[in-house]
């Protein structure tokens, strides 16, 4: 997943929610689910099959000046792994 | 909020009843004399208090849950909660209008079950004509775009054709396969002797599961459950007593798990008599076997004791008559003996086919 085209999407089976309990927000699919930093959120809010991974970088870093961009392309990737490997992800086609 | 004690998921036993007849179904022996099945509105109201609990998976089972005619209200309300809703069927009956609408209401996924590739044994096992039904119950989940899930018991007479299974979940697209080896409770422990694989047959499935697994990896999940028959330990049953899951059966009767009811001596209450909440964190059924101070030796002093939490507490009451003993599944529990010898057993009668005990509402009757 370090394809600089790719535009990922969530796969339909997924779905995000908030968290009453812990204030968090879990991305629910068959069975299970993840629970969600606020960073793993605001990139799951991006898979819309919109955003290229540069683009994502480029949004996350604006909303996080604290975090350098080289960090967050590593956060973006790492949790896109994630989500690839558990097949939550539109498959490319 | 305790996070130690927080319910995900909520298992609605919607009814026992079924039109099949598998010899390991997971419904209690007696499931006949509880016909009562609690209405609509006392299941939107759990789901109601179930969610406001924690709970954001709902798993709509039974027995057969298309039985049920108020399925479509339930799952537009659980919709409306914003539950994820997973409803475990055998596929029958169903037809592609009833699913359509079930879809349109709100419905996230669907579980189908299939005893085997072969339409012969797969009826057989299933002890009713049904596999044909199953194939076209899946073409329809998937033909509307929702995701799959096969779930398939494994056991002696079918664990060889673990690549078909494989083969047959890829070809209808499935999203998850679950190759779950038999719990032996319940039906499965009265008919163990004809169901329980032999080691070798275990390495051997485990072996191909963990090929497909690699190769389908982020396209299909493949999931194989091992029988703690063959493990050195038990399984965390129900990630812990009272812990993840409620489920609430036909009539009504909340548990920390399907045959927790079936322990004599625990008291659990009914979801029309008191709320969800008071249930889950007062009554002395959840709260029997949660933390430590009940764990026995040699659970008390050992380290998986957070990871398994001594194991099931349905298979120790029905293999050694106490429930507060360790899993006899593990290999350092006083009972283990039970499990060895049933191992034995398995291993002495490969290649013969025992006779199924169906499940029947008529006492124990076999046929
Ligand atoms: S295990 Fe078989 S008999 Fe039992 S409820 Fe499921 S489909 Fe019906
Ligand atoms: S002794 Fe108890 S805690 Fe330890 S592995 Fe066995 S069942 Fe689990």
């Amino acid at each position: 997943m370090t394809l600089t085209t790719v535009r990922p999407q969530l796969s339909p089976k997924v779905r995000l929610r908030f968290d009453r309990q812990t204030g968090r927000h879990l991305l629910l699919y068959p069975e299970t689910g993840l629970e969600l930093n606020d960073t793993a959120t605001a990139i799951a809010r991006l898979c819309t099959g919109e955003w290229t991974i540069d683009g994502m970088v480029d949004h996350l870093t604006r909303a996080y000046d604290n975090v350098s961009p080289d960090e967050i392309r590593r956060e973006v990737c790492r949790f896109l792994d994630v989500l690839a490997d558990r097949g939550l992800l539109q498959r490319l086609s | 909020m305790n996070n130690e004690h927080r319910p995900y998921t909520l298992i609605a036993e919607l009814t026992y009843r079924c039109p099949l007849r598998c010899p390991y179904c997971s419904n209690p022996r007696d499931f006949a004399k509880h016909e009562n099945e609690i209405d609509t509105d006392t299941w939107l109201r759990v789901f109601h208090e179930a969610e406001a609990l924690g709970v954001v998976q709902l798993n709509l089972t039974g027995g057969e849950p298309l039985l049920r005619d108020d399925l479509e209200p339930l799952i537009e309300g659980a919709g409306k909660l914003d539950l994820y809703t997973n409803l475990i069927t055998s596929g029958i009956p169903l037809t592609f209008e009833r699913l359509s609408r079930l879809r349109s209401l709100g419905l996230d996924n669907v579980q189908v079950s299939i005893q085997s590739t072969r339409s012969s044994l797969s009826d057989r096992i299933a002890g009713a004509p049904s596999f044909s039904r199953k194939l076209d119950a899946m073409h329809w989940v998937t033909s509307l775009g929702l995701p799959l899930t096969i779930n398939v018991v494994l056991h002696r007479e079918n664990i060889s054709e673990i690549e078909e299974l494989i083969d047959l979940a890829e070809r209808v697209s499935a999203d998850r396969l679950e190759l779950a080896n038999t719990q032996y409770l319940g039906w499965a422990l009265k008919n163990r002797a004809a169901l329980l694989p032999t080691r070798e047959q275990i390495e051997r499935a485990r072996t191909v599961a963990a090929e497909a697994k690699a190769r389908l990896c982020g396209q299909m999940e493949v999931l194989f459950v091992t029988p703690d028959y063959y493990s050195e330990y038990p399984k965390s049953c129900m990630e812990g007593w009272g812990r993840r899951f409620i489920v609430v059966n036909p009539e009504g009767l909340a548990l920390p798990c399907h045959l927790a009811h079936t322990i004599p001596g625990l008291r659990f209450e009914h979801v029309t008599q008191r709320r969800l909440a008071d249930i889950w964190h007062h009554s002395a059924g959840f709260n029997r076997f949660r933390g430590e101070d009940w764990l026995p030796d040699p659970c008390r002093t050992c380290d998986r004791r957070t990871i398994d939490f001594g194991g099931c507490r349905c298979q120790t009451f029905h293999v050694m008559g106490d429930a507060g003993m360790t899993d006899p599944a593990c290999s350092l529990a006083p009972g283990h003996g039970h499990i060895e010898s049933a191992r034995t057993q398995a291993s002495r009668t490969t290649g013969t086919s025992v006779r199924f005990d169906y499940r029947t509402a008529r006492g124990y009757a076999s046929r």
